[in-house]
């Protein structure tokens, strides 16, 4: 167990720092420079600010003060257009923010789509199990950028029931139709790959001998069904997750809730590339610690695997 | 002795016929295909929809750039859909009449779901069947490689691309080609280490074949079915990965447009009332992608042969 996590961590480092040196790079690939503007800075000017900025040096030596920066205090240094802030407190400003909503529909897609799924299984081909593969096959078409803009108009134009958007500190009103939003794609995933993995556990010759020594017909499933049958699930987590990411910047514009979504878009829209890359290497590095965090769990769970 | 005369009957026939006609795999899988309901269903949505995307404009009585000044200003009474003054779909915010609007979309979206799907059929394909069918320490290096770029997070690599270069279709296609391909890749390598160790294959390899002609005649056309069942269930992810990028304002530009970006359009203006202008270019998008997913599932099952 122990080298199988010191192979993993092995792979980690490496993708990191390809992601690191590839967006550097691309961003330095750019055409024009940070402080390119319509009307032209006096040379002096410029050269000055280069140099505040370190771009005046050799790029091999920039990108090796980046990531020393990064790896000794996660320092992503200073934002290119807002002069006074630095990329970190962009980040910490809506990072919370997602990672609640994030969470929560993470908690609500898994919940949610492993019951659904399981029910299905159980009651395969009765009308429980139609409404839940009906229910899922819909909500494949149905993305967050999609949901989102049925769901604000159902619930705040036509219903007035909930706000059209904030944040405030993450009252339940203004966290309903984000969770929504993000969650029903992949509740609905979930709840495909929950049924079929417990159809076939439930067809499984385990199964059929716990129901002939006379188990109740619960401890069957509890016990005997459910764990294997939860696997496949499992390695879907790690991409769920960082979708969950991806989905803040839908959230973000619809919900107006301010989270790493819009500093992302913001940044992408006004070219401010320290922010782009601190985001994306923040999420890679998420991408890459929940992947580590779901292989070792398969790992510990199923005992067909060892490392 | 009675001789039972449908017996001889039958033997005669037999003797006539030329030679029991083989069921091939294909074969075998058009007629389960066939019988599934649900992807005969797809694959008729998806015909309706190509025509759509093609002929469309021939239909259409007003071109996708002129602006209907007879709506402009009062899209919200007049710019909605009427067969009387050719806005079949309405009109948009700025008066241009949203059905030429609409084929254009679906043109865009279908060829970006088309051409990010076939460039991972390629390079997939080719990567996967060379790192399956070497082995060794090549494989290890070119799977390794493959599980490094999986686990970037690339909807931000995309959107860094697309501000850095440029927004333009190319640079879109170059964004979701340089992703696609990856999952494609394992599927093949895990298929392809399966099929090394077959006799046909050791057949070939007794016989001296060289090596990439070996994969090229022996190993690629035994991948078809697989590949044409990811392929198809490729697709519309594609079309999703776009559409969320139009969707941002970072993919297709004016005057171009995809659905992604119609519907964007479409759900900032619902506030004013003018529905239609989310609900035509939605409608086409869902019933795409319930197209590609119900053919995509009904090849799977076709080709599958555990389900014989």
């Amino acid at each position: 167990m122990f080298t199988y996590i010191a192979k993993r961590l092995a792979i980690a480092v490496p993708t990191l720092l390809v992601l690191i040196i590839f967006s550097f790079l691309l961003m330095h690939a750019a055409p024009g420079g940070p402080f390119t503007q319509e009307r032209a800075l006096p040379p002096q000017v410029l050269a000055n600010l280069e140099a505040k900025y370190g771009l005046d040096q050799p790029l091999w030596r920039q990108m090796a003060s980046y990531i020393r920066g990064l790896i000794s205090a996660f320092d992503f240094g200073p934002s290119f257009i807002y002069k006074d802030r630095t990329v970190n407190e962009i980040i910490a400003q809506g990072f919370p923010v997602t990672l609640t909503y994030g969470g929560i529909s993470f908690v609500v897609a898994v919940t949610v789509g492993v019951t659904l799924g399981v029910l299905a299984a159980i009651f395969h081909n009765s009308w429980l199990d139609y409404l839940a593969v009906g229910v899922s096959i819909g909500a494949q078409v149905l993305p967050n950028f999609v949901m989102a803009p049925i769901l604000l108009l159902t619930f705040t134009l036509w219903l007035r029931w909930l706000p059209g958007g904030g944040w405030e500190g993450g009252q339940w009103q203004y966290l309903v139709m984000p969770i929504i939003a993000l969650s029903t794609s992949f509740m609905a995933s979930i709840a495909r790959i929950t049924r079929s993995s417990m159809l076939e556990v439930l067809n499984s010759n385990h199964i059929r001998t716990a129901r002939a020594k006379g188990l109740p017909e619960r401890k069957v499933i509890l016990r005997h069904a459910l764990k294997p049958a939860l696997l496949p699930v499992i390695s879907y987590l790690g991409p769920t997750f960082v979708t969950m990411i991806t989905g803040s910047v839908v959230v973000d514009i619809y919900f107006s809730t301010g989270g790493i979504g819009k500093a992302f878009v913001d940044s992408a829209l006004n070219r401010d590339y320290a922010v782009m890359m601190g985001v994306t290497i923040l999420v890679g590095t998420l991408t890459v610690l929940f992947n580590l965090l779901v292989d070792i769990l398969y790992a510990w769970i199923d005992p067909k695997i060892r490392y | 002795m009675v001789i039972d005369k449908t017996k001889m009957q039958n033997l005669s026939d037999r003797l006539v016929e030329e030679e029991v006609k083989g069921r091939s795999l294909w074969a075998d899988a058009r007629k389960r295909f066939l019988r599934n309901k649900a992807a005969v269903g797809g694959l008729i949505i998806l015909v309706l929809v190509a025509l759509f995307a093609l002929f469309g404009n021939f239909a259409a009585q007003w071109s996708n750039e002129e602006l209907d000044f007879s709506v402009m200003g009062n899209v919200r009474d007049a710019g909605g859909p009427s067969l009387a003054n050719g806005h079949f779909f309405g009109t948009d915010d700025l008066g241009r009449d949203l059905f030429a609007r609409t084929v254009q979309g679906t043109r865009i979206s279908l060829m970006v779901g088309i051409v990010g799907s076939a460039i991972a059929v390629i390079a997939g394909t080719l990567y996967g069947a060379i790192a399956g069918y070497t082995g060794g320490r090549v494989d290890n290096i070119m799977m390794r490689t493959v599980d490094i770029l999986m686990a970037i997070p690339y909807m931000f690599v995309l959107i860094l691309l697309l501000v850095v270069f440029g927004r333009s279709i190319t640079m879109l296609f170059v964004g979701i080609g340089l992703i696609s391909w990856l999952d494609m890749s394992r599927i093949v390598r895990g298929q392809t280490l399966s099929l090394r160790r077959k006799e046909f294959i050791e057949a070939a390899e007794a016989t001296g074949v060289a090596p990439f002609t070996i994969i090229r005649r022996h190993i690629v056309p035994n991948l078809l079915g697989i590949v044409a069942v990811y392929a198809t269930l490729l697709v519309p992810l594609m079309i999703l990965t776009e559409s969320f990028i139009s969707f941002l304002g970072l993919g297709v530009q004016e005057p171009l447009t995809s659905w992604g970006a119609l519907i964007s359009e479409g759900a900032s203006t619902m506030n004013y009332g003018t529905l239609w202008q989310l609900a035509f270019p939605l409608f086409f998008f869902i019933i795409t992608l319930f197209g590609f997913f119900f053919v995509g599932d009904g090849l799977r099952d076709a080709l599958d042969p555990k389900d014989r």
